[in-house]
């Protein structure tokens, strides 16, 4: 075939969907402050609130009051995690009256995006008690892990405050149950979080069903403008400002208002919801096309993440002897985009913090590629990576000292 | 296209990473009277070099490696530079060399050429103690810090003479520690020592 410019890189980022940037091409012209009484302020604020409403049918919010817009998915995150800190510091409980006594306890897994990571890491080093949970071989949350440090009696820290776990991992894709995790989690008492910001769009998302008290969105992965986002928070949950200022989202994010992002984000939103059944069969399609063809193609391949319960879009692949660096650039020479979970990629000396917990060592874990595949992603697309980048590998492994028969393959 | 955009790495990294040269072909019969072998998987990178050496001099070169688009470019690079050179010539050949004749490398993959001529002097050391003259050009008072990598102390107060001033800057440098990690205590007392011997 042909070169040709294949982006596979959708859960680092997606491009805009048309229908998204015309809309925002026609409304660059609004200008007007959504806090101002005029009659353009109040215009600018009633398209603001009906962003909310779309970004709130796209998770199932019956109350859009319930979302919050903020500057994307590490604010939302960032957020929520800063609520603890002010709930577990000061002990205030006004809010949150069934947390009597001073909960500090923050759980969360050792696969979260580094927005979460760091987060929690902070609130360790205030002196939280913080679990990072484990997880299994395909990157599911360990439940009886769950269950013990959910239990006073079993485990150290006290009754939790929160249990934060992403509803899909951005590196492998793996989805997890977040309703079973969020009913362990109520009835030992605390509060629910999870990381929706590459489920969106993706799988369905369902707050009430799911009963979570806070979820996290960000709109650059579904299509829509970067630097927004939305956290929905539960009205029952307590809820404390990470910037401070003006009245802007009832006091709990402060700033005028992102109209032409909020726009964007309430167009994608609406387009994602409609779209999400569509999308997910074909996308699931595709990936399954690139991972047959890649594991009849290509000998010795270990297939990361959980083989059913995972992002329609996301397939992760370790090429055993091959460094995931130079298979990337080498990739990228041939006009296709993804990532990789090698050290070498990242400038650090530790490699893919997720596959590393999933435990498949790092053999695999430095030579693992991300393919993430999207809405514009063809058949030819992936066809094309199917031809190009078997020579890739066979070359790396020519040259390489590691054998290709590392134990693991499919 | 991709004329329009700068690669990530300069275009004689490109090239020695698509075309090295001197890689070892498994199906080709050179017969080394010397090999190293530096790294591991661990790490992400592991590199072999394998010499013909005849008259004290490099008559040819083959590696391989589990390695980044870096290693790769980089010890292409150094296998060819070294053929014809006297094992002492090829023994003194410094990472900064290498990345000054690929054009430079970006500030955070250093460490990952670093691995090429680890495992050259690892061949040659290997040689040397072959002949009964081990450790002839490490200079009479080298001694070996990190096993696992083969650094001694003199590599360490060459990375504190270019400025590497805390731990993190020393394993940039020399990759010091990135196997099992044992020689960290050793090495950061040699470290501080030779700071406060260079200045700073
Ligand atoms: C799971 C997950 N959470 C959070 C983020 C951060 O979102 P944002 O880029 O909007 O801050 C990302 C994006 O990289 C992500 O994949
Ligand atoms: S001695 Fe093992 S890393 Fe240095």
């Amino acid at each position: 075939m042909d070169r040709r410019f294949v982006y596979l890189d959708y859960n680092a980022t997606t491009p805009l969907h048309p229908e998204v940037k015309a809309e925002m091409i026609a409304d660059l012209e609004l200008y007007a402050n959504a806090s101002s009484m005029h009659e353009a302020g109040r215009r600018a604020r009633a398209r603001i609130e009906k962003a909310r409403s779309s970004v709130a049918r796209l998770i199932g919010a019956p109350d859009p009051a319930c979302v919050y817009f903020t500057s994307g998915g590490s604010e939302s995150n960032n957020t929520v995690f800063g609520t603890m800190y002010d709930l577990g510091r000061r002990g205030r409980v006004d809010e949150a009256k069934s947390h009597a006594g001073r909960r500090q306890k923050i759980i969360t897994t050792a696969i979260e995006h580094p927005c979460v990571l760091n987060a929690a890491r902070r609130l360790a080093d205030e002196g939280f008690p913080v679990v990072f949970l484990g997880v299994d071989a395909q990157g599911r949350v360990d439940f009886a892990e769950l269950e013990r440090e959910l239990d006073p009696e079993r485990s150290r820290g006290g009754p939790a405050l929160l249990v934060s776990v992403m509803a899909a991992n951005n590196e492998i894709g793996t989805l997890e149950d977040i309703p079973a995790i969020a009913r362990l989690a109520k009835a030992a008492g605390a509060f629910v979080h999870t990381d929706a910001t590459q489920a969106a769009g993706k799988i369905p998302i369902d707050v009430e069903s799911w009963g979570v008290d806070y979820l996290t969105l960000s709109c650059h992965k579904i299509y829509g403008p970067k630097g927004i986002g939305a956290l929905y928070v539960r009205k029952t949950a307590p809820i404390e400002p990470l910037i401070r200022g003006g009245h802007q989202e009832k006091g709990v994010r402060a700033g005028t208002y992102n109209n032409l992002g909020i726009y964007g984000f309430g167009k994608a939103a609406e387009l994602a919801l409609a779209e999400l059944p569509s999308y997910a069969s074909r996308v699931a399609a595709l990936r399954e096309r690139l991972r047959a063809g890649i594991v009849e193609r290509i000998p010795s391949v270990h297939v990361n993440g959980h083989p059913t319960k995972v992002l329609p879009n996301t397939l992760n692949v370790s090429f055993p002897g091959a460094e995931g660096e130079a298979i990337l650039l080498s990739l990228d020479l041939e006009g296709i985009e993804v990532s990789t979970g090698s050290a070498c990629a990242s400038g650090s000396l530790e490699p893919s913090h997720v596959l590393m917990a999933t435990g498949v060592g790092p053999e695999l874990a430095h030579g693992s590629i991300r393919f993430s595949l999207g809405r514009d992603t063809t058949e030819a697309d992936i066809d094309y990576v199917l031809e190009r980048l078997p020579p890739i590998i066979a070359r790396l492994r020519r040259m390489s000292t590691v054998p290709a028969s590392l134990s693991a393959t499919t | 296209m991709s004329d329009a955009f700068e690669w990530l790495y300069s275009d004689v990294v490109k090239e020695h990473f698509t075309n090295p040269k001197n890689v070892f072909d498994p199906d080709e019969k050179f017969e080394a009277d010397a090999e190293g072998i530096v790294g591991n998987i661990k790490c992400g990178d592991q590199m072999m070099f394998l010499l013909k050496i005849e008259n004290e001099t490099i008559k040819d070169v083959r590696w391989k490696t589990y390695g980044c688009a870096s290693a790769i470019a980089s010890t292409s690079m150094l296998s060819e530079v070294i053929k014809g050179l006297s094992l002492r010539e090829a023994y003194g050949i410094k990472p900064a060399d290498i990345a000054r004749r690929l054009g430079g490398l970006p500030e955070n993959k250093i460490h990952c050429s670093v691995l090429g001529d680890k495992a050259l002097r690892a061949a040659i050391d290997s040689w040397l103690e072959k002949q009964g003259r081990k450790g002839e050009f490490k200079g009479e008072d080298a001694v070996v810090v990190c096993t696992c990598l083969n650094i001694t102390d003199k590599d360490i107060e060459e990375a504190v003479k270019s400025g590497a001033r805390t731990w993190e800057q020393l394993q940039e440098a020399t990759k010091i520690g990135t196997v099992c990690g044992g020689c960290k205590g050793r090495a950061e007392e040699l470290l501080h020592e030779f700071a406060h011997i260079y200045g700073d």
